[in-house]
């Protein structure tokens, strides 16, 4: 048998160890993904890439296909579930994207967008997450992490670092800086660091960059995430 | 668009937000002529028509950050047969709610009394003034809410997009030029 899967239909080909979403991404095709990122090791974490692969729900990201596999992605159930997740993303942390210097680059708006989540639907949790600004060039604003965990596996695998961490349980489970006084500032991260530019949320934001490309002329603005599948964002 | 034969009751209000979301309203610009030949407009800022009568849609701008907020919109949602929230105030608090992770007394204190350049300063509480919240809440958490615009404001494009869907009978539907949290 051919190495073809079929996606919503279309026949897809993939090589030995290709995940789902690798191949699918491979051939100009969008699942709609959070914590996967093409450079990185699959995390498996945030569900947002869910398909039916024969009838069965898994993580696209982590998924291998078979000959003939039959994946449905961009289904009505799957797309209501995907909304879902993304609203109990939005209310667990502090998203107040108008004055987030993120908006319009980051890829869980981009991604609600594409979902069409037209509200949080559930109730605030409001957490209390102090912003650490200690660091001359960069700071980190807690209150947009979504828990990828892309910045400790570019921090440690890319950079050879350790900087950040995934710390607690549950809804207990946050980012940490790994060093003494928990302040960037005392940790060797640098903005060369790959852990700088992975983030794909507003948490790891280059000081004095701002605003400086409008609001309405960023990288979502112009295109859906779904006709960039690997977005190359602009000032990032 | 097809006109309808009797023309629908609209109100609207700001609770704890800017006028904004309003101001982006009346950017639908010469459209309001064709808006009000379909509508006709009860309690709202563009009428000055103090408390809601039964209406078909009721619009919300801005957040919950004290009881009168609350009164406002229950009035609005027991007299509104479709009730919309527009604007990131009305949808997740927005900007006032950037106060949520705060204590009241703390800021009230900070505010009135203990802020430096203060003298003799005290807390307000004049019966008359409505009594803050503890945080600020996005409406959809006291009510029950039908529709939601976006964006901070959404565009006057967006809102008329909303209302022209509404009026047709249609669901509304964004698509991604006007879909926008910001
Ligand atoms: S991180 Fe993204 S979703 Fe969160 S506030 Fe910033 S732009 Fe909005
Ligand atoms: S800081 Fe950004 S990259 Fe790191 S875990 Fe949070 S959301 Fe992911
Ligand atoms: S992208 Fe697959 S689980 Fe997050």
């Amino acid at each position: 048998m051919d190495n073809t899967f079929t996606l919503d239909g279309k026949s897809i080909p993939y090589s030995e160890g290709q995940t789902i979403i690798q191949a699918a991404i491979a051939a100009g095709e969008y699942i709609p993904h959070l914590c996967f990122n093409p450079e990185f090791k699959p995390h498996g974490s945030c569900k947002l890439c869910t398909v039916k692969a024969n009838g069965r729900q898994t993580a696209s990201c982590t998924q291998q296909p078979q000959p003939g596999m039959v994946v449905e992605s961009d289904t009505k159930e799957l797309n209501d579930e995907r909304r879902v997740l993304l609203q109990m993303l939005f209310v667990e942390g502090n998203h107040f994207c108008p004055s987030c210097e993120k908006s319009g680059n980051c890829q869980l708006q981009a991604t609600a967008y594409e979902l069409e989540m037209m509200s949080p639907h559930f109730d605030q949790f409001f957490p209390d997450r102090p912003v650490d600004a200690t660091h001359s060039e960069y700071l980190l604003d807690f209150n947009r992490c979504i828990l990828c965990s892309l910045c400790v596996r570019a921090s440690r695998d890319v950079d050879g670092k350790n900087v950040f961490a995934l710390s607690g349980r549950g809804i207990k489970s946050h980012l940490i800086v790994n060093a003494k006084s928990g302040n960037l500032v005392d940790t060797d991260f640098s903005g060369d660091d790959k852990a700088a530019h992975v983030c794909p949320v507003g948490v790891i934001i280059k000081k004095r960059v701002g605003f400086a490309i409008p609001i309405g002329r960023r990288t979502f603005d112009e295109h859906p995430i779904s006709a960039t599948p690997h977005p190359i964002v602009k000032g990032a | 668009m097809d006109v309808p034969v009797k023309k629908l009751k609209v109100a609207t209000a700001t609770l704890a937000g800017c006028f904004g979301c309003h101001m982006s309203f009346l950017d639908i610009d010469e459209r309001l002529l064709e808006l009000i030949k379909l509508v006709e407009f009860d309690r709202s800022p563009l009428t000055d028509i103090k408390h809601c009568g039964p209406c078909d849609i009721g619009i919300i701008e801005g957040g919950l950050c004290n009881a009168e907020n609350v009164h406002v919109l229950q009035e609005f949602r027991l007299n509104c047969k479709t009730l919309i929230a527009i604007g990131a105030c009305a949808i997740n608090g927005g900007l006032p709610a950037q106060r949520n992770h705060l204590s009241l007394p703390l800021i009230l204190e900070e505010v009135y009394h203990a802020q430096h350049g203060l003298i003799d300063g005290f807390i307000p509480n004049d019966p008359e003034l409505p009594l803050p919240l503890d945080k600020v809440y996005p409406i959809h958490e006291v009510v029950k809410v039908d529709y939601f615009i976006p964006g901070c404001p959404p565009s006057g494009d967006a809102i008329w997009k909303v209302l022209t869907d509404l009026l047709a009978g249609r669901e509304p539907e964004l698509g991604h030029n006007l879909m926008h949290y910001d």
